[in-house]
């Protein structure tokens, strides 16, 4: 925090202290509730206009049966029932639930390596630093597309390297093939998100006291062993909020299944945003995608109850 | 460092840390190398013998030049650059104030409505696209700039105010009240004593907004649909795209051109950027 010398301090006080006169504006914002209104509503004017509105409108939507263009009736648990009974929804449940959960392993792990890796002295540290968060601050559709390219059947890169590298004898079709297309899907995903994993535990690890591993390894503690017994448990708290964030981002992500594959081949690929985005605006079926989007959020706040209470005990251990 | 002989150090960091770097830029690179790389060798399959992935020889601009001369795309830059300006300032203003009310003052529900902003921090876009693109419809916004600029501070505001909160928590609070010792005026305390200190914050939060509202795709996906009011991912992703061609070479201009002023911002300001997502974690 930058201190003031007194001249500063002198001319600033001249800013603020016009002393006298006080318009009548200034004396009713003297009131710290006044105050605090004023200064809450635009937030909560466009919170509830854009989040709480679009909410509620989402429900009433999805107990009725509009399309684009037709204001539709009445029709209760409808669209739950169809969407419960349709075989696309079950398979879009069950790849958002395992796009989330391998990707998550995947980030984790991978995260935690490099930012362990970036936490010693070598020269370069902040260039490396800067350039490796790249992936996560590119817009991802644009990365996205790169990726699209290099998976390309006919002009893939990798498959080239694979080949002259002599993993592979045949090509392989990334995004045509059910299971590689959601492997594909999981490897862009991953590669994005492990920068953001790294940074944010690498910060974490920062705030970790070097004398409490000189300790250790004056006690004789091998390097796995000090990972395990000091890093880890202090590490814990901030990647579970990290785990929270990257899993509701991940649960809901839309955009790199959009453009990679769109949902395809035959909706191997296809996720609870995907699918809502084809039925409601694809097909106009707008009360179905409306109760598909829905759909996300017990799944959603069960997630974050669980999580938020296990970060709630880790802390209070 | 690692302790021991020189080979632990390369198992255990040069390498490791080499792979990481390559395979997390190798897509950047391989944009650059196809924007310049001419049609005729581009769309040379990969089993071809004369197949030379990583270099070209006769480097082209023509895929830029099309780009900028035949499709919209200055347009895409341009309402892009406009729509998260708007969005970021907005979002600026709203969570500075809202921050400083909820980290500094005591009212009713403070606490509730602390909480409250921290949900709607964690609903996703995707949850709510389609009734929002009901209520765009009915404000008359839909295809026009004003329906990003409105709905975009709904996902930056509550991680504006989230990290600005914790950085007006750590201004002490003597500093003002000095100043209102001396018979400043709460509102103008916070502008020229609180605000200014807070200036960091207040960039790491901008610059995160501004990246965030430059990445956003589904909401200008489902909200717009006139080619000239697009924004970059939209307009890249719709319209150099006919049915299933795809014009590859324009595709990766495109992407390496909408990239840059993303990067460009953020090369200046990686330290706030970093704090701003380590601030965005611990909350």
């Amino acid at each position: 925090m930058a201190t003031v010398g007194p001249a500063a301090t002198y001319s600033l006080r001249q800013q603020y202290v016009t002393t006298a006169k006080r318009g009548p504006i200034t004396r009713l914002l003297e009131d710290e509730r006044r105050l605090a209104f004023c200064l809450m509503l635009p937030t909560v004017v466009l919170l509830a206009l854009f989040i709480a509105y679009p909410f509620v409108n989402g429900i009433l939507l999805a107990v009725t049966d509009t399309r684009v263009g037709v204001p539709g009736k009445f029709v209760g648990m409808d669209n739950f029932a169809k969407i419960w009974s349709d075989d696309i929804f079950h398979v879009a449940v069950w790849n958002t639930c395992l796009y989330t959960f391998v990707t998550t392993v995947f980030k984790l792990v991978l995260g935690l390596w490099l930012a362990l890796l970036l936490n010693r002295h070598f020269r370069g540290k902040a260039f490396m630093r800067a350039f490796i968060l790249l992936p996560f601050i590119i817009p991802t559709v644009l990365s996205t597309f790169a990726w699209k390219w290099m998976f390309d059947p006919t002009f893939s890169v990798l498959n080239w390297m694979l080949f002259h590298a002599g993993i592979i004898h045949t090509r392989i079709n990334w995004l045509g093939d059910p299971v590689m297309a959601m492997v594909s899907v999981i490897i862009v995903n991953v590669w994005r998100g492990v920068p953001f994993y790294a940074i944010s535990l690498l910060a974490g690890l920062q705030t970790i006291s070097p004398e409490l591993h000189e300790a250790a390894a004056i006690d004789g503690a091998r390097a796995w062993n000090r990972f395990r017994h000091v890093t880890w448990p202090l590490l814990l708290p901030v990647t579970l909020v990290i785990v929270l964030f990257s899993v509701i981002q991940t649960f809901a992500d839309f955009q790199l299944v959009y453009v990679l594959t769109g949902g395809g081949p035959a909706n191997a690929t296809q996720l609870f945003a995907t699918y809502a985005y084809q039925l409601g605006i694809g097909t106009g079926l707008l009360s179905q995608g409306a109760a598909i989007s829905l759909a996300i959020f017990p799944i959603l706040l069960l997630v974050v109850v669980v999580q938020l209470i296990y970060i709630r005990r880790t802390e209070t251990l | 460092m690692i302790e021991g002989a020189p080979w632990r150090r390369w198992v255990f960091f040069y390498v490791p840390v080499t792979a990481f770097v390559v395979s997390l830029l190798f897509p950047f690179y391989w944009m650059v190398i196809t924007t310049i790389r001419p049609d005729s060798e581009l769309y040379r399959p990969w089993s071809a013998p004369n197949y030379a992935p990583f270099w070209t020889t006769h480097p082209t601009v023509e895929h830029v030049h099309d780009l900028l001369s035949e499709t919209l795309f200055t347009t895409w830059m341009l309402n892009t650059m406009i729509i998260s300006l708007a969005a970021t300032a907005i979002s600026l203003f709203c969570g500075l104030l809202a921050g400083y009310a909820l980290s500094r003052l005591k009212f009713p529900f403070a606490g509730s409505i602390g909480t409250a902003i921290f949900v709607t921090y964690l609903v996703p876009q995707t949850l709510l696209f389609i009734p929002l693109a009901d209520i765009i419809r009915n404000f008359r916004l839909g295809d026009s700039p004003w329906a990003l600029i409105l709905t975009y501070p709904t996902f930056l505001i509550p991680f504006c105010t989230w990290l600005l909160m914790g950085y007006f928590k750590s201004i002490p609070k003597e500093l003002e009240e000095c100043a209102r010792i001396d018979g400043a005026p709460r509102w103008k305390a916070m502008v020229y004593i609180v605000f200014p200190v807070a200036i960091p914050g207040i960039l790491s939060a901008g610059i995160f907004a501004f990246t965030l509202s430059w990445n956003e795709f589904i909401y200008a996906l489902v909200f717009l649909s006139s080619p000239e009011q697009k924004t970059v991912p939209v307009g890249v992703t719709s319209e150099l795209i006919r049915g299933d061609v795809f014009f590859w070479g324009e595709l990766m201009a495109g992407a390496l051109l909408g990239s840059i002023p993303v990067a460009f911002v953020y090369s200046f300001f990686v330290e706030y950027y970093v704090s701003g997502i380590t601030g965005s974690v611990k909350g």
